[in-house]
């Protein structure tokens, strides 16, 4: 039971990261369904800067400027995408599902593209070793070292990142300034904020946060091998799945994730069961999903609903 | 005591696009300490003006001078910084956050954060003011009076001097509306200046020092209240009657098509649209529908039309119960309606599809083929282009590229070429020049000659007077009064309109909106009453 535990929360970190960017994206009122591909932007950007720090400090490559390095290149290449995105919903007004999904279809293809070509996988096992180094005393100090400090520096970022979030969103006036774009922009505009400063804002951060998801799990979990990068857009469906699963709420999201990662694991955990077995375990994040939304959407507590304006670009005119 | 001016308005002009005038050579001034009541009709630009101040539009002529200084107002953040501020008749607040997040949004004080001393002082500026609030309550589990309280405490809070209030009592009860006059009274004690729209008389001549009257966006005058009366302030507000050249046919008249009796409509927020009301629609007739907007209007027309549950009450189509069916089925019983809503658009018409396939919308159900027959409906779609003289590049044209009147020929004209027995037009004439205006006239008339019941809900006093049998008149969903257009005054209906005078209430021994020669008798009718009841209750109440 404890070693399924430590599986799923070393794989927790890719729902977390995409799921809290989704999250802060939602509360100004986009629904991004881009994730998957700016996971994957995320991805090739990290990874990309990785080959470039490690061709030129082979020898003697020092840890921390290559992780801050590589989560820098994550992050522009994932903002990149959101800039996309925002560009078209926020100041061209274009549908919102049609530009997520084509802002998919684009980090994929990107992605794909930009690192049979110029990535250089050469270095990515020893690079990951140093990204997803764990504490050496972790293993020594029991359960409790074994469940809570087994990890990549990654994962704890990513648990930082959905506490902060937690705090801004609920402590901060920007915060507040926030969700009030999500809920009733036409409101927002009338007491002075400025409704498409926030939204790109929120866009571009929470597209930065959802493309380490893409990076971690590339560089962490995965170990440096890029054969598997195609899952990273499955994770992405699976986390924007998880926002709804978590009521829009960044903290229940760092429990939410480990949840996820739990059902995706048990499936290839398990043995002894058919391969039917094994496809409908996989399905059941989607299935909780929507036994979420039942519940969620019977019992009409508003504070448990999404965004009010969520999806809904926003006409000053329209006043 | 000489009185300040806090602000003036001098010449102010407004236009829409379209040659619409929404405001022309207002001037208005507003003293400190008083209460300023701005009156006038539906469109008479009050709204507008008040709009221009608050800095959600800008006008187009004119000057503002605040503390006898002139001032540009760019935005509703420009007004904050003159101490002006707005509660608009629809709230803007967010449902999700406490009354005290909502108050505290968008201020940008460079201080911390703490809603602790938010909270506690919305609670001095409501214990000064009189106000009952909680400031951590949700505005999700606000009655509307409270959403209107935070509004207004929204204002105090940045510090306001001049409060505008839209339309403020429309949405309350007698005794909130006593509560919130108490509230304005100590504001004005405060120094505080109050500009209040409103269309109803008896809360002018209570509240406000002044009145102001606008008519059609022009200025017409202010008078102090405790000089005038409320037969003037109706007066100045709808003006001398004036002579329209529409045709009212002699027609003879038929049996009731449509009878309505003791009808009940909620509105979506579960408040009464539709309130207690019985009429009746005779074939041949035009019966028009008066009010103020947003009185139940469109409420009633969707009842009529099955596209809105009804609470109680009794929709007779030629003595058949017609509530509770489809509205297909509605429709092949001959009752058609169209809504023009404010965007004209909107009710009835799809804007991306041509002229005809919006013919088609209604009739795509005829005949057996999986396929749809096109071909006639060009041929409709040209027939109706031709008729009405509608001016588009061809049939196969979207909708959404014809000017606004044309927009509206083609709705109209669709509803009438179905050839229906009762015709229910809600404000057809929106927004039209004259000339397209007396096409939809012409229209209507024709069809009232074929024997058709037109039930014609208004905006415009005059056309209503000249064209309509029977003007039945709405105020906030009660009827006030229905009444020969041709023994009325347009005094009489203002009065009504804004509730002034009930004739159904004056006249107690005539029984309103109940037709004699009815084609139920009077048993037949309280069997179908009891019907209805055992329905409900078999419903559960909700149908």
């Amino acid at each position: 039971m404890t070693d399924l535990l430590v599986a799923a929360i070393s794989l927790s970190a890719v729902f977390l990261f995409g799921c809290v960017g989704e999250i802060i994206t939602e509360k100004g009122g986009n629904l991004n369904l881009g994730i998957p591909g700016i996971m994957c932007m995320g991805a090739a950007g990290g990874c990309w800067c990785v080959s470039l720090y490690m061709n030129n400090f082979n020898a003697n490559p020092v840890g921390v400027l290559l992780i801050l390095f590589s989560i820098f290149g994550a992050v522009v290449f994932a903002m990149f995408a959101g800039l996309i995105y925002s560009f078209l919903t926020t100041t061209l007004k274009c549908n919102q599902n049609i530009t997520g999904l084509a802002t998919t279809i684009f980090g994929t293809g990107f992605t794909q593209f930009f690192m049979t070509n110029f990535a250089d996988v050469s270095h990515y096992d020893a690079a990951s070793k140093i990204i997803a180094a764990k504490l050496s005393f972790a293993e020594d100090l029991g359960w409790f070292g074994k469940v809570f400090l087994n990890y990549g520096v990654l994962t704890y970022i990513a648990i930082a990142i959905a506490i902060c979030t937690a705090l801004f969103l609920n402590r901060t006036k920007h915060g507040l300034h926030l969700r009030a774009v999500g809920e009733n922009p036409a409101t927002a505009d009338a007491t002075g904020i400025n409704v498409s400063l926030y939204k790109y804002g929120a866009i571009l951060i929470g597209s930065g946060v959802a493309g380490l998801g893409g990076f971690f799990y590339i560089m962490d979990y995965i170990g440096g091998s890029w054969e598997n990068a195609a899952t990273i857009e499955a994770f992405g469906w699976l986390s924007v799945a998880l926002v709804i699963f978590t009521l829009w709420r960044p903290l229940f999201s760092i429990l939410g994730s480990i949840i996820f990662a739990m059902f995706y694991i048990f499936a290839f955990k398990i043995t002894g069961i058919s391969q039917v077995g094994t496809k409908a375990i996989e399905l059941l994040p989607y299935i909780i999903t929507i036994i979420v939304l039942i519940f969620t959407s019977i019992f009409g507590k508003k504070n448990v609903q999404p965004p009010a304006s969520l999806g809904l670009n926003y006409f000053r005119e329209d006043r | 005591m000489e009185k300040q001016v806090a602000i003036e308005l001098k010449n102010i002009c407004k236009y829409f696009p379209g040659k619409v005038v929404a405001n022309k050579n207002v001037n208005l001034t507003l003293y400190k300490g008083e209460i300023l009541s701005l009156l006038g009709e539906n469109g008479s630009g009050k709204t507008t003006l008040m709009n221009m101040i608050s800095g959600i539009y800008f006008p187009d002529e004119g000057h503002i001078f605040i503390n006898g200084k002139e001032v540009v107002i760019r935005s509703p953040k420009d007004a904050f910084d003159y101490k002006i501020g707005m509660i608009h008749q629809h709230f803007k607040l967010v449902d999700i956050f406490t009354a005290a997040e909502n108050i505290v949004l968008g201020i940008h004080e460079n201080k911390k954060y703490n809603i602790k001393e938010v909270n506690s002082r919305v609670r001095e500026i409501a214990e000064r003011y009189g106000f009952d609030i909680d400031p951590k309550k949700k505005i999700y589990n606000m009655s509307v009076s409270e959403k209107q309280t935070v509004e207004i405490i929204k204002v105090l809070y940045r510090g306001a001097d001049i409060l505008i209030l839209d339309e403020p009592t429309a949405v309350l009860t007698p005794q909130e509306i006593e509560k919130l006059f108490a509230v304005l009274r100590k504001m004005r004690e405060d120094g505080k200046s109050i500009i209040i729209i409103t269309h109803k008389l008896n809360e002018v001549m209570e509240i406000s020092d002044r009145v102001s009257i606008l008519r059609k966006g022009e200025y017409i005058g202010t008078v102090d209240t405790a000089k005038t009366n409320q037969k003037e302030l109706t007066e100045m507000m709808v003006g001398k009657k004036t002579d329209l050249k529409i045709e009212r046919i002699k027609t003879n008249l038929d049996k009731p098509l449509l009878e309505i009796r003791n009808l009940t409509v909620y509105k979506d927020d579960g408040s009464n649209a539709i309130d207690d009301a019985s009429f009746y629609i005779r074939g041949g007739e035009i019966l028009g529908v008066a009010g103020i907007a947003g009185c139940g209007q469109k409420e009633l027309c969707e009842a009529i039309a099955g596209l809105r549950p009804i609470k109680s009450g009794l929709i007779m189509h030629k003595g058949e119960n017609i509530i509770g069916l489809p509205p297909k089925k509605i429709i092949e019983k001959g009752v058609s309606m169209s809504f023009i809503p404010e965007d004209r658009l909107g009710m009835g018409l799809c804007p991306s599809f041509s002229i005809t396939d919006n013919m088609m919308l209604k009739t795509y159900s005829k005949g057996f083929s999986p396929f749809v027959d096109r071909k006639s409906a060009r041929a409709r779609a040209k027939a109706l282009i031709e008729k009405l003289e509608i001016i588009t590049p061809s049939s196969e044209t979207p909708v959404r590229r014809l000017s606004g009147g044309n927009v509206q020929k083609v709705l109209v004209g669709r509803e009438i070429e179905a050839g229906p027995n009762v015709i229910i037009t809600a404000y057809p004439v929106r927004g039209l020049d004259i000339n397209s205006s007396y096409v939809i006239y012409d229209i209507l008339n024709e069809q009232k000659k074929k024997g058709t019941g037109i039930l014609f809900i208004g905006e415009d006093l005059d056309v209503m007077l000249a064209l309509c049998d029977k003007i039945m008149v709405i105020c906030h969903g009660k009827i006030m009064g229905i009444v020969h257009a041709e023994k009325t005054t347009k005094e009489d209906l203002g009065l009504m309109m804004t509730g002034s005078l009930n004739l159904t209430e004056e006249k107690k021994d005539k029984i309103f909106g109940i037709a004699k020669d009815s084609n139920l008798t009077e048993e037949e009718w309280q069997i179908a009453e009891e019907k209805a009841k055992q329905n409900d209750t078999e419903n559960g109440g909700n149908d």
